[in-house]
């Protein structure tokens, strides 16, 4: 078993190293390592894979709005040279160009807005269609037999299903959680299919993107405060218990904690899922710094290592940031009986 | 496209694309799924607490059909006492009863044992009064002529009398 595997490691690193495009092997140090952060980040075009100086990428839509324009389309072959696939500001069209860090700009300086389909959102979008698939199938079992007991896709969401309304949702919330369990049930598989996908290989890192954690912690900020109630707002703007004087500080501090509550959630799962990633892709950068196949083999076990990690974290993110929406959704609908703690 | 800046087009696509995911997994999903959870729990939670009433409901009669047979043992128990009395006291009354005819036959039988005694000796006594009749007129017949002579003849008529 482990010589198979580390058979295995030795391939592996073998197909990395002669596979690898050249300028990586002869380039410096940076070059070497500048495909992490350019996977970690967002980017106008899905790349899989480079072989010789081919590069295999999805050409995606750029999508801007302007005041004096209006809407635009264009594909991200047109900012791009076509043979090396490089992004740069010489490579300017119809007045807006994509320079090297993979931001859109436009070239008279005007303003606008970009709603382009980045990588991310195609990401994004697979996931969606893949966990409605998957809901969906499990909700048709339901349909058709009742309360019978699951099977299929059902078998597989339906002990999810139950440990995120008795578990998070009840446990954290209290007796009005039913109303809150459908969006921690789409919030906790959407993170956690994210997270799964994200570690594939060829997969966008789009739960360790910040625009994304951003939206989910927003929708958990206005999801928690449009449901706070009288005892919410007492305790943010009146904290019970606390002499008059002291309110000037108490309440800047509880109204700075309703944005360092969602903020934590943003940064959390971007950091933890981003980290990661770069970790995973860190020690494949090994086998390209060192030119290596002995550093390939122990590249790879450490990869298979972190990839196990990786899976774990994936489902305790997931978990956490579910688990916390509900606190504060907690914490916003709690009826208090009487004002003498806190 | 920075690490840390979150990128306008991306929260729009999010935006949309999560609220139309949750809309559609609530409208489809989540909702039938829930409702169907719970009527299973709620169906479970009856079914035992059917079970549980019957298996009351099963150890009340249990200890009823005891409790009936407890009493059908008694009575039993009484009935059968009762008729072992009787049966005693029948042969009692049986004993008493025959040994009261029993004592009476006796009684009757010694009475007419003496009655019979008494006509006997009556009879014995008229017999006797009768022989000593005639004796005395035999006697008085021969003329006793002697004492010789008297003696044989009464010694022999008291031959006859043994005799008789």
């Amino acid at each position: 078993m482990t010589r198979k595997l580390l058979a295995l490691s030795l391939l592996f690193s073998a197909i990395l190293l002669t596979l690898s495009n050249p300028t990586f092997a002869s380039g410096s140090e940076e070059d070497k390592t500048s495909f992490i952060m350019h996977h970690v980040k967002d980017s106008h075009e899905w790349h899989f894979a480079t072989l010789g100086h081919t590069h295999i990428t999805l050409p995606l839509p750029v999508i801007v709005y302007s005041s004096d324009r209006g809407l635009e389309f264009f594909s991200s072959t047109n900012f791009q040279n076509h043979e090396t696939h490089a992004f740069g500001e010489e490579y300017a069209y119809e007045g807006y160009f994509i320079d090297e860090h993979d931001h859109l700009g436009r070239v008279d300086g005007a303003s606008f807005i970009e709603f382009s389909i980045t990588k991310n959102v195609v990401m994004m979008f697979i996931v969606m269609i893949l966990l409605a698939w998957v809901a969906l199938s499990a909700a048709s079992h339901y349909k058709k037999n009742g309360s019978a007991a699951p099977k299929g896709a059902a078998s597989l969401i339906e002990p999810i299903v139950i440990f995120v309304r008795d578990e998070i949702a009840h446990k954290s919330i209290g007796p009005k959680y039913k109303k809150f369990v459908p969006y921690l049930l789409t919030l906790f598989l959407f993170i956690w299919f994210g997270n799964l996908l994200g570690l594939m290989p060829g997969a966008a890192n789009m739960t360790g993107n910040i625009g994304i954690t951003f939206t989910l912690a927003i929708l958990t900020f206005i999801l928690t405060n449009i449901n706070g109630n009288k005892d919410y707002w007492k305790h943010v703007f009146m904290t019970p218990g606390v002499p008059i004087p002291m309110l000037l500080i108490i309440v800047p501090v509880e109204i700075i904690g309703l944005f360092t509550k969602p903020f934590a959630l943003m940064v959390r799962l971007f950091v933890a899922i981003t980290a990661g990633h770069i970790v995973i892709l860190g020690f494949i950068a090994l086998v390209f710094i060192f030119e290596s196949y002995a550093i390939g083999v122990v590249s790879t076990l450490m990869v298979t290592f972190i990839n196990i990690i990786e899976l774990l974290v994936a489902t305790i993110q997931a978990y956490v940031f579910t688990l916390f929406t509900a606190m504060y959704i907690g914490s916003a609908v709690a009826e208090h009986a009487h004002d003498d703690h806190h | 496209m920075d690490l840390i800046t979150p990128s306008s087009g991306l929260i729009f696509w999010q935006l949309f694309g999560f609220l139309g995911l949750l809309f559609i997994l609530i409208k489809f999903a989540w909702k039938p799924m829930l409702a169907a959870l719970e009527e299973r729990e709620t169906s479970i939670e009856n079914s035992l607490k059917a079970a549980e009433q019957a298996r009351n409901e099963m150890a009340s009669l249990k200890a009823e059909n005891e409790k009936l047979l407890q009493e059908a043992r008694l009575e039993r128990d009484i009935i059968l006492k009762k008729a072992q009395d009787a049966s005693v006291k029948m042969i009692e009354d049986a004993k008493n009863e025959a040994s009261k005819v029993a004592a009476q036959q006796i009684e009757n039988a010694k009475a007419v044992i003496e009655t019979e005694k008494k006509a006997a000796l009556a009879e014995v006594k008229n017999q006797v009064a009768i022989l000593t009749l005639e004796v005395t007129e035999k006697l008085l017949r021969k003329n006793l002529s002697s004492d010789k002579a008297q003696k044989e003849l009464i010694d022999e008529f008291v031959k006859d009398v043994k005799l008789n």
